[in-house]
């Protein structure tokens, strides 16, 4: 017989969902910004490998021309970037959801099990509670990421009034390469995020809205 | 007898449940989402703000970058001081980065004087012999500019303040506002009075310890720390106080009018 088990809370899946449009609209904004300094590319041994951003990728997405706009909007969206994140990482500690989201002291260990066993190199599945030892290691470190972009990103908002937390982040040249770095640590994680979902069915995609998981008894 | 009417509530079988809860959540959250698409819509086409002292942004974001001003100010104080660093460590190349209001070729800077308004009838005229009579402070620190890139650059002059001082103009010092302009009034910035009198700003007229060169700004020009390279007004003309905002030339096409770091 089929029973419900409740497996996301309303809070948690509310924060997700609201995350996802604040996020790309923060990644945009960004990429306006970015656009008038656009210096950094990742060069090995002397040769540039990859140009952040080549000109077809700023004429496909209308990047030029666009700082005072994507400033506006950037420092408009910042609040509620923040205050959800802030929801969810207060809600998350309180409600003792925590328990099932930080990596305990086996799941470094087992989180490499798991990728083994999704590259189809390992064939026994790994142990899967609410979230597997892959997942704890990656939606944390998606948690302090999110913490990372705001610290960086008030360091070079306002460097002199936050000189301390500029300092901390290295300084002002460094802070901005950090905040871009974690930009595209979003983009690489929503890539294998959203094909992990896909692959993992509909069941647990519905969990993630209805909130709810099915299991067979 | 009384006919009892009890309404028994049906139980549901599990998948009942089921698609009951997933059909109210799943409209649930195509209903918010829709909402929040529509605002967005909204938000992207909002209306653009009523040229003033500000323009070119939509009316909503020039609201939020206005309150969201507001709340940083609370952070500023003159006790948060830009980093400084070592003179060896600062540019020779120094960047330039736009020449308006000193595009004029004309320009001579022998017959330059600065100009202020003192109270309500005189009018100061100062030449460059007497702001070098003024105790200099130098200055090494990260310049800022709004696109992005930062610089550590070398440069000296007097501090705003004890220009103030040495002019007796404290008076126009408690207002809200100072305003500068370049001779051909092409390019103006308006300042917070708290942010002009940040121990850091500076009128400048040396850069690296030689005289600034013209397209720097010569003869003379604001540093200012605790503001993006959009305030740092090369070639001041004159400077003006009030406690209304002063005109700014970015700040009228779409930055933010504070611009504070």
């Amino acid at each position: 017989m089929k029973i419900i088990k409740d497996k996301h809370p309303l809070l948690i899946r509310w924060t997700h969902w609201v995350n996802f449009p604040l996020l790309a609209i923060m990644i945009w904004s960004g990429l306006l910004i970015y656009w008038a300094n656009d210096v950094y590319t990742i060069t090995i041994a002397g040769h540039p490998i990859i140009r952040f951003f080549p000109d077809w990728f700023n004429t496909l997405l209308d990047i030029p021309q666009r700082l005072a706009e994507g400033m506006a909007f950037h420092f408009f969206f910042m609040w509620f970037f923040f205050l959800n994140g802030l929801l969810y990482i207060g809600y998350t500690l309180f409600s003792g959801q925590w328990r099932s989201l930080l990596p305990n002291r086996h799941s470094f260990r087992d989180a490499w099990q798991v990728v083994l066993h999704d590259l189809h190199i390992r064939k026994t599945s790994p142990s899967q509670g609410k979230y597997n030892a892959a997942q704890r290691v990656a939606y944390t470190a998606i948690i302090l990421m999110g913490t990372g972009s705001i610290i960086t990103g008030l360091a070079i908002y306002k460097p002199v009034q936050l000189y301390w937390l500029c300092w901390l982040c290295g300084g002002y040249h460094f802070a901005r390469i950090l905040h871009f770095t974690l930009t595209i640590g979003y983009v690489l994680f929503f890539v294998i995020h959203v094909v992990q979902v896909i692959i993992a069915g509909w069941d647990n995609f519905r969990a993630m809205v209805a909130g709810f998981e099915v299991v067979e008894e | 007898m009384k006919t009892q009417h009890k309404k028994v509530r049906k139980v549901l079988t599990p998948e009942q449940k089921i698609k009951r809860r997933s059909f109210i959540s799943f409209l649930t959250f195509f209903i918010l989402g829709g909402a929040a698409f529509g605002s967005w819509k909204w938000l992207l086409h909002a209306p653009e703000e009523t040229p003033g002292v500000t323009a070119g942004a939509s009316q909503p974001l020039r609201r939020a970058l206005n309150k969201t001003e507001l709340f940083f100010r609370n952070l500023f104080s003159h006790k948060h001081l830009a980093r400084t660093y070592p003179i060896e460590r600062a540019a020779s190349d120094v960047r330039v980065n736009g020449d308006i209001g000193i595009e004029d070729e004309d320009f001579d800077q022998d017959n330059w004087r600065l100009s202020i308004q003192r109270g309500k009838k005189e009018l100061l005229t100062i030449n460059m012999a007497d702001i070098r009579q003024l105790p200099k402070t130098d200055i090494v620190f990260d310049f800022k500019c709004v696109e992005g890139w930062d610089q550590i650059q070398h440069w000296g002059g007097v501090r705003f303040i004890d220009f103030i001082t040495h002019y007796k103009l404290q008076k126009e010092a408690g207002m809200h506002y100072v305003g500068m302009e370049t001779p051909d009034k092409a390019y103006y910035v308006g300042l917070d009075m708290e942010s002009a009198l940040h121990p850091q700003t500076i009128l400048a007229y040396e850069m690296n310890g030689q005289p600034i060169t013209p397209e720097h700004g010569a003869p003379l020009r604001l540093i200012i720390p605790v503001k993006y390279g959009i305030k740092n007004l090369k070639r001041i003309g004159t400077i003006s106080f009030s406690n209304q905002r002063p005109p700014d030339y970015w700040a009228e096409q779409g930055y933010d009018y504070y611009s504070g770091l």
